[in-house]
């Protein structure tokens, strides 16, 4: 399969640093902000953004890990069922600033279901989302506050995040499988 | 999130979390004989999920909305069937259940008929007991639905084991090597062989201990599979206890025992009970559990069942994730 790179290590870390003085910017400082990470690569992706927020602002934000698995409105047609990680936010979430953060945004309905699963915990004051790469192609009516970088695709391609924390690497890349298969991992 | 197109060979795509696919082997829950060390990891980690929901304020997931669980009973239960049926609730499927007691099977109907009956209701998973040893290997070839066995007979009861093993490791940290000894009834304890399967596959050495009447009486195949995986057997509660790690007791199974396996009730208090002064020939932090109903004064004394060292309760806490995360597990599962 043919893979071609999208995003450098120095081309991630830069989205990063943007998203993070947009963040910073469109909620008027960090004070109320908690960063969501999908489980698995939205977390590191998460911790960053909270290392350089920090860097900014000289304040911690609060980083929570959450696993949609349970949300998922495919659950009934999966004869494999996927592995549950934790849903971990370390402070109630009631009349605060949710940032998710993602690593790849598709149809956007993992997206509704971390909604539905931050709102079983809580009521913030509002939720926006922050995503490395928009992909395109939603299939409900979502959009990301802050996107590191759109790339046009055909459902045909996989996008690759690759992050160091997981994957000993960090990059992004864009694979052509033939079968069209279709792998959603927005 | 995606669509598993159909088949095994679909390639993953890395950022998505590994499906449980290639571990999780089954559709039924019947016991932990069949089940992989892997296949076990996989239940207590995502119990350990499932024990995240349960501490939130509303616990309560929308993931097996639309499915029906019934739980059909043909012998008493407390916790089991609470907690199972709770474990349902949680996940949002409906419930229902059949106390076989007050149903049809009064008026003579059989174990398939009230299976196939309870299968064209539409249930998705029965989670069923019986106390015929073997009754849910039955139920498998009689109806489409997913089976979780909540207790067959003497044979078998893989969500208790599971529950137990998943206290252990919550715990002590791992279960590998640990010396579990499981004192009491172990011939008509269900319990006990269930644990026997999950703990030796999990690294555990077990050490059954009970008055020679009370060990199974098929001895020698008994003590082929005793010996295949590393389970000893003592007559004297002080050796079996000695530098456990894990203290299990188990229930006299008055109901199920005709007079003449014991002298008296007497005697069996006198040698078996676990008292304090024999819980302290354990290691220092010994765990003391009992899969309920526990007869105080019987097999242990009322001070160590509810003193510092006793997680009783917290493995009737600990079997609502587990139920939760096996109920997740065969839900929906068509592949088979």
């Amino acid at each position: 399969m043919p893979e071609r790179m999208l995003m450098s290590a120095e081309d991630m870390q830069r989205a990063l640093l943007r998203i993070a003085h947009e963040i910073v910017e469109r909620n008027k400082g960090a004070g109320d902000l908690v960063l969501v990470g999908m489980q698995t690569r939205g977390v590191p992706i998460a911790r960053r953004l909270a290392a350089t927020i920090k860097q900014l602002e000289a304040v911690n934000v609060p980083v929570g890990s959450l696993d949609i698995s349970l949300y998922r409105d495919d659950l009934a047609s999966l004869s494999l069922k996927p592995k549950v990680h934790r849903t971990d936010i370390p402070v109630d979430i009631t009349d605060k600033q949710i940032v998710l953060v993602d690593d790849v945004f598709y149809t956007g309905r993992s997206i509704r279901a971390a909604m539905d699963a931050l709102i079983d915990l809580g009521r913030p004051k509002s939720i926006q989302l922050a995503v490395l790469v928009d992909r395109g192609h939603r299939e409900l009516p979502i959009r990301a506050d802050y996107v590191g970088k759109n790339i046009p695709t055909s459902r045909n391609e996989e996008i690759k995040v690759e992050i160091k924390e997981v994957d000993s690497e960090d990059q992004v890349v864009i694979v052509s499988t033939d079968k069209g298969a279709n792998h959603e991992n927005d | 999130m995606r669509t598993i197109e159909s088949s095994a060979d679909t390639v993953t795509p890395d950022s998505l979390p590994p499906p449980s696919a290639a571990v999780w082997q089954h559709s039924h829950v019947l016991d932990l004989d069949d089940f992989s060390r892997e296949e076990i990891e996989l239940v207590l980690e995502i119990a350990d999920s499932m024990k995240e929901v349960l501490g939130r304020e509303v616990k309560r997931v929308p993931t097996l909305r639309g499915k029906t669980v019934v739980t059909l009973f043909y012998e008493a239960s407390t916790r089991t069937r609470a907690s199972f049926e709770l474990a349902a609730k949680n996940l949002s499927a409906d419930t229902v259940s059949i106390d076989a007691s007050k149903s049809s099977v009064t008026k003579g109907e059989s174990l398939a008929d009230s299976l196939r009956t309870i299968q064209a209701l539409g249930a998705d998973i029965i989670v069923m007991r019986h106390s015929q040893s073997g009754a849910p290997y039955l139920a498998v070839h009689e109806v489409n639905s997913s089976i979780i066995n909540a207790g067959d007979g003497w044979h078998a009861h893989p969500s208790q084991a599971l529950l137990d093993i998943y206290t252990i490791r919550s715990h002590l940290g791992k279960t590998q090597n640990l010396k579990v000894a499981i004192v009491g009834d172990i011939m008509h304890s269900r319990v006990a062989r269930s644990n026997i399967w999950g703990l030796t596959s999990m690294g555990a050495k077990v050490v059954l201990c009970g008055p020679s009447t009370l060990l199974p009486r098929d001895m020698d195949s008994f003590l082929k599979i005793c010996e295949l995986n590393g389970v000893s057997i003592e007559n004297k509660i002080e050796s079996a206890v000695e530098n456990a790690d894990v203290v299990m007791l188990l229930r006299l199974q008055m109901e199920r025992q005709q007079s003449g396996l014991l002298p008296s009730l007497r005697e069996y208090i006198q040698q078996y009970q676990l008292t304090a002064q024999r819980l302290s020939l354990a290691r220092p932090k010994a765990l003391v559990m009992h899969p309920g109903p526990i007869n105080e004064g019987i097999e242990v004394s009322p001070e160590i069942a509810h003193g510092a060292q006793s997680v009783i309760e917290e493995q009737v806490a600990n079997g609502v994730a587990i139920r939760m995360a096996l109920l997740y597990l065969v839900a929906g599962g068509k592949n088979k």
